[in-house]
Order: structure tokens, then C-alpha cells, then sequence
């Protein structure tokens, strides 16, 4: 971990590289995670978001670079995109598994306590494959949790939920951060992004464009406005230098236009 | 590696009517290979010496000849035959495979026959040398000559009986003969009978010659009703030929002990490659093992486990399959340890070729169709006779049929039900080999399995 003046980061990542042979999925990508924050990594299809959150979990390794994450087992929580479960057994039995495989000390305590957290408590005995994909990603983020980490790594958390799924997730979300996990999460939908993060990396053919908050985001695109650029492709319809302007999406659109993506 | 075996056989136990299939189609299919497998069609290759020169078959009877050289060619009717010029030479084609069975004619046959059929003492044998390498082989080589042996017996006892009984009605009635280029008209018994019996009625009553001649009389009488005397001798030569068996490699596995291990091993095979695979490519479907693998479990573990998991369902299925067939077919049971080797080995064998197969296939329906696919040749290839294909065609399918575990562990499986020759102690290396390349071979897949 490093420390930035008086905070101390819970993950930290420098020059990260992943190359699939001569394809570089990521260049030299650094960030630093702190606890409490939420850092949403945002970019186009094929950006590299997942391939980052890969490494940052140890599921894949990196080509060059480094990761620092905290020495504890379970410091960190990985919650892929797909729901990792086994469908043919029970909501608590694949976090039973798993609290066991994680070497939970108590594993049953570990899995009420996340049945309970999730509200899952009255399903825990339905086959996950007969849960609904909300429920499944709730389950899929409770494994996730159950060694209580410090850091937690959300993939497209979101991408298979109704509004109402979304609503009850990021709310979850948001008080685990508030007991002081630093959540680090990727989503294709930026208003999310402007929404639920305290930070956001803008990643765009395996490079990183930006990090800060996402009202920096969009002030460095109305800083850049101060010379003219032709309409990006979210702005169509619309007078170019006005659409961005309280639209976080249309921003983020110019953002990535403005550099080429 | 325990918790995941609990939620594998959790799993499995959710999935009865999959677990049932996959029990029950590979026995049904074991069954149906097993049986076809006993009877093979065809003829077999069999080195063929005769130590008699040619134009030195005949015997002589009586006053006629059998000419029993033109027989061969009924017997290689039944067969493929590899004329040789050496027993040495016969011995070496079906040791080094060229041939399933030699069939060597001695020199001494012709005499042996003259003898038995003349005197009604003599032995004629030929040497039948079977290749015990495959069973079925062996006993396909072994009916083929035995049944035409058979056959060549029972045509040189009739011609023999024709001729037997041909001069025998001549003693009884007599006829003419040919000795030395001029026809000789011999007397027959009933005929010499007649004239002494006129004989007698010209001599006067108390003719001391009368009682001599009764007794010329008496004897003729018990010839003519007594010709059975020549009975032994006919049905000595019923059966003229003894067939010598001589065996390469020691015993061999009974054709029914054969047939069970066929089946019991395509169970093993399948059972355990569509676990093996199943199981681990369901890890990726189900989108577990990237999980799994970021410090819970190595990827070399889980590997283990999914051979574990398959090869003890597939072993413990297997057994009960061969118990159970036992009830039919004698197999030997003081060997169960030897069985519990043989299936335990071939399992992990074809368990590792299953996480191969699960690696490079990924998903549960391709890997399991894989399995399936790669199962049929894999069998057929090893099962292939020898003498069914040519010699290159033979030799590729011998290349193909070592580098999977199918001929080993049929190999090992036919031994431990059995107790004969070729011994278990090579095909369990082999086996044990097999699983470790395929085990390297699947450790190498999971990578593009990881990075998918």
C-alpha cells in the first residue's frame, strides 16, 4: 500500500501491462484505491476494464508492472461479471463452499451473516440457477464479501439488473463503502459512474485517459471547449459545446472524442 | 480438494436422469460391444509348413491310395495361409504378429496314418501355435482351423472307410484285383464257404476231414458275421488327427472373461472422459474457475480433483458392472485386487485424457460431445484385429491404439478377470505414463481455459 499525504491506499497498481501476444489489452496503467472511495472504471467496449479488474484481483497476470495489495488472505473481494455460482446448488451452499475454499473461521457464521446482509436469508435454500439475476448477483457479490475485504473489485456489477436491482445494489454498495471498503467497479453506463463513484478512470483502447472525480471529468471537457472541435458522435442533433454541459454522459462521449477514441 | 469434491458430487447428485444416462448408455453399449466382440467373422492369417515333399502324401490301403496332400486345400479355404519353409520361420511370423496361428505338418504324418489306418495303431498330429496376444485373435485363428481340421478328418475317413469297406466286401465275396499289372480273381469268404460246405457233403459220414473242415466252416462263419472286427480299426480312423496346441505368451484370457473386460473397460472410458471432462469444463461454464483459481485452488488441483471425482464414479460403476456380470461369466475373483488395479489405473488414465479433452473444450456441451466423439474411435481403434487390416494400416492403428489408454487398460483388466498372459505389470506402466502426458497435456490447456 502507499500512503498519499494522509491517506493510505488499499490497493495500489503501477505501469500495469497485459499484452495477449502482440495485442496490448493495457498500458501502463497506474491507480491507487483508498478506503471509503468508490472508483469507477469507465470506458468504451474493449477498453481494458476488465482485463484491469483481472489483474487487480490476481486472476490474470500482469505482462509488466506491479500490484500492491494488502498481505491478508480474502483482503481482497473479486466479483466477476458473469455470476460465478454453481447453479445447481443452493445460495448457501456455493457460499459455504467458498467461505470454506477462503478458509473462512466460521463459515456458517460468515454465510448467515451474508445471507442476511444481501437479503437473501429466506432463498438461502433455492437452487441459484432458479434465483433471478438480481438475486444470483447478489450471491455473486456475497461470495465476494465473505472474507470481509478491504477492497472490493465489482465487474459490470450492474449490466444484468433491472432499475430496481441497480437501485437496491448501489445502495448496498454504498454502505459498504461507508464501513470503509474501498469498491472499485467497472460500468459501461457512465450517468452510474457519475452517480455512485467518488473517482472515475477512463480507460479507452487499454490506455489511461483520466482519473479524478467526475465533475473533473467534465470540467476538462468544458475547459477544451475553449477551442472549437467538431460534434462528437453523442452530440448529434444538438449544438456542439452545449450538449456535455450538465450531461455526464455526453461529456465522457466528447472526453474519449476529443482524444481520438 | 474435499469441499470440492462435496459440490461436485452435490451436483451430480442433482442431475439424476444425466448421471443415469451417463451410466446406462456406456453399459448398454459395453454390453452390445462384448457380445458382437465374441463371434468375429473372417479368415485368419496362419503360417502353414509341411515337412512332407510334395508327391509323398499318399497312403497306401489295401489295394488303393489316398492322395491326402489335396486336403490342405480345404483348409486353407478357412484361412489366409503364409506358406513357410521352416517351423523356425512359422514360429517367428506369428510371434512378430504377421500371422495369428501356425499350423505345422510333420514329416512322419503319412506313415502315421498309413499305420493307424492299416494296423490301427499310429498317432498322426499336427502342431497348431496360437497367438495368445489377443485373445479374441486366438480364439478366432483356433475355431477357423480346428472347425476345418474337422472337416479334413472327416472327408479322409470316409475315402479311408469307403476303401476299408470296398476290401472287405471283396474278402467277403470276393472280385478282382489288380497286383502286379494282371487281375487276380480272389475267393471270397462266402463263396470259399460254399465249396467247403459241398466239400463236406461229398465225404463220407465218418470222414475224419469232416470235422476238420467244420472247423474251416465254423471259422468262416464267424468271419462273415463277425466282419465287425474291422470296427475298431474304423472308428480309430474317424478321428485320425490329433491337433498338438502349443501356445506364445503363456495362457490366455477365455473369450467370455475377454468380452466382460471390453465392456467393463468402454464403461470405464466413458464414464470417466465425459466426467472428467464435464465436470471441469462446467467450472468455466459456470464461470467458477477464474474464481477459484485467484488463490483458492491451483489450477493443478482442481485437475486432481476432477480425475478423482471421475475416475472413482467411473471405477466404482465399473465394478459393480464386472460383479455383476460375473454372475454369468466366470471371472476370477481371488484377483480383486488386481481388478481394483486395473480399473483404479485405466481410470486415471482416461480421467487425465478427460481434463484434457475439458480444457481444450471449455463448455460443458462441447467437451461432453468431444468425450463422446473422441470415445467411439479411441475403442475401435484398439479393438481393431490384426488381421482385419494390412500391415501399414495395422501399424498406424497400433500407434494410435498406444497413445490412448484404451488397449492398456483392456490389457489390464482382461489380466486381473482372468489371470493370464500378457501380465498386468506393463500395461499399468503404461497406463500410469499415459496419465501423466495427458495430465501435462491438460495442465497446458487450462491455460487457454484461464485466458478465455
Amino acid at each position: 500500500m502507499t500512503a498519499t499525504g494522509e491517506r493510505t491506499s488499499t490497493l495500489s497498481a503501477r505501469g500495469l501491462t497485459k499484452r495477449y501476444g502482440s495485442r496490448a489489452a493495457l498500458r501502463a496503467v497506474s491507480l491507487e484505491a483508498y478506503p471509503r472511495e468508490r472508483l469507477a472504471v469507465i470506458g468504451p467496449n474493449g477498453a481494458g476494464k476488465t482485463t484491469l479488474l483481472g489483474l487487480l484481483a490476481g486472476v490474470l497476470e500482469p505482462t509488466e508492472g506491479q500490484i500492491l495489495r494488502p498481505s491478508r488472505s480474502g483482503a481482497v473481494g473479486w466479483v466477476p461479471q458473469q455470476p460465478a455460482l454453481y447453479s445447481k446448488l443452493s445460495a448457501a451452499e456455493n457460499l459455504r463452499l467458498f467461505a470454506r475454499l477462503e478458509r473462512v473461521a466460521d463459515p456458517d457464521a460468515a454465510v448467515n451473516r451474508m445471507l442476511v446482509q444481501t437479503g437473501l436469508a429466506e432463498r438461502s435454500d433455492d437452487e441459484v440457477g432458479r434465483l433471478s439475476g438480481g438475486n444470483q448477483q447478489r450471491v455473486n457479490i456475497a461470495i465476494g464479501l465473505l472474507c470481509e475485504p478491504d477492497a472490493l473489485l465489482l465487474d459490470e456489477p450492474s449490466a444484468s439488473l433491472d432499475p430496481r436491482q441497480r437501485e437496491r445494489l448501489w445502495e448496498f454498495i454504498g454502505r459498504l463503502s461507508e464501513r470503509g471498503t474501498s469498491v472499485v467497479f467497472s460500468t459501461h453506463n457512465v450517468t452510474e459512474a457519475e452517480r455512485y463513484a467518488d473517482r472515475v478512470l477512463v480507460l479507452a483502447d487499454g490506455e489511461l485517459l483520466f482519473t479524478g472525480t467526475p465533475a473533473e471529468l467534465e470540467r476538462t471537457v468544458e475547459s477544451s471547449r475553449t477551442t472549437p472541435a467538431r460534434p462528437g458522435p453523442g452530440e448529434a442533433g444538438c449544438r456542439a459545446g452545449q450538449r456535455w454541459r450538465g450531461d455526464f454522459e455526453a461529456a465522457f462521449v466528447r472526453f474519449l472524442h476529443e482524444r481520438g477514441h | 480438494m474435499r469441499w470440492l469434491l462435496v459440490k461436485d458430487l452435490q451436483i451430480l447428485r442433482r442431475s439424476p436422469l444425466l448421471v443415469g444416462l451417463l451410466i446406462a448408455y456406456p453399459i448398454a453399449i459395453a454390453l452390445m460391444i462384448g457380445f458382437a466382440l465374441s463371434s468375429p467373422p473372417g479368415k485368419p492369417r496362419v503360417a502353414f509348413y509341411t515337412q512332407v515333399a510334395p508327391g509323398r502324401g499318399r497312403i497306401s490301403f489295401g489295394s488303393q491310395h489316398i492322395n491326402i496332400s489335396r486336403y490342405a486345400s480345404q483348409l486353407f479355404q478357412s484361412i489366409q495361409p503364409i506358406k513357410v519353409k521352416s517351423r523356425a520361420e512359422a514360429i517367428a511370423k506369428v510371434r512378430d504378429g504377421q500371422a495369428s496361428a501356425a499350423l505345422i505338418v510333420p514329416r512322419d504324418i503319412v506313415s502315421q496314418i498309413q499305420s493307424l489306418v492299416t494296423q490301427g495303431v499310429g498317432n498322426p498330429t499336427v502342431q497348431l501355435i496360437l497367438n495368445t496376444r489377443d485373445p479374441l485373435e486366438r480364439q478366432f485363428a483356433d475355431q477357423a482351423i480346428s472347425a476345418r481340421l474337422n472337416q479334413v478328418e472327416q472327408a479322409v475317413s470316409k475315402q479311408v472307410l469307403r476303401v476299408a469297406v470296398s476290401d472287405l466286401h471283396e474278402v467277403l465275396s470276393g472280385g478282382n484285383v489288380q497286383i502286379l499289372g494282371r487281375t487276380v480273381r480272389l475267393l471270397g469268404l462266402r463263396d470259399s464257404r460254399t465249396i467247403i460246405r459241398g466239400a463236406i457233403a461229398s465225404l463220407p459220414a465218418r470222414s475224419p476231414l469232416r470235422v476238420a473242415l467244420r472247423q474251416v466252416v465254423g471259422f468262416a462263419d464267424l468271419a462273415i458275421e463277425g466282419l465287425g472286427f474291422a470296427s475298431p480299426v474304423l472308428s480309430s480312423i474317424g478321428t485320425p488327427l490329433t491337433v498338438q496346441q502349443t501356445e506364445l505368451h503363456g495362457a490366455t484370457t477365455p473369450t467370455d472373461a475377454y468380452a466382460v473386460a471390453i465392456a467393463v473397460v468402454v464403461s470405464l472410458m466413458f464414464v470417466t472422459l465425459l466426467l472428467a471432462s464435464g465436470m471441469l469444463a462446467l467450472e468455466r461454464s459456470e464461470n467458477a474457475y477464474s474464481r477459484l483459481v485467484r488463490g483458492l485452488v491451483s489450477p493443478g488441483r482442481l485437475l486432481s480433483e476432477k480425475v478423482v471425482l471421475a475416475a472413482g464414479c467411473a471405477g466404482l460403476t465399473t465394478l459393480v458392472l464386472a460383479a455383476a456380470v460375473s454372475a454369468f461369466v466366470h471371472l476370477d475373483w481371488s484377483r480383486f485386487e488386481l481388478w481394483l488395479l486395473a480399473l483404479g489405473f485405466g481410470a486415471l488414465a482416461f480421467g487425465a485424457l478427460g481434463v484434457a479433452i475439458g480444457g481444450l473444450a471449455r463448455e460443458v456441451s462441447a467437451a461432453s460431445l468431444f468425450a463422446f466423439l473422441a470415445s467411439l474411435p479411441i475403442a475401435f481403434v484398439a479393438l481393431v484385429p490384426g488381421d482385419a487390416v494390412s500391415g501399414g494400416v495395422r501399424a498406424v492403428l497400433d500407434v494410435v491404439a498406444f497413445v490412448f489408454p484404451f488397449r492398456a487398460a483392456l490389457q489390464a483388466a482382461s489380466n486381473a478377470f482372468s489371470g493370464t498372459a500378457p501380465g498386468i505389470g506393463w500395461p499399468l506402466v503404461h497406463l500410469v505414463g499415459l496419465a501423466v502426458v495427458f495430465a501435462v497435456l491438460a495442465r497446458l490447456s487450462m491455460r487457454r481455459f484461464a485466458a478465455a
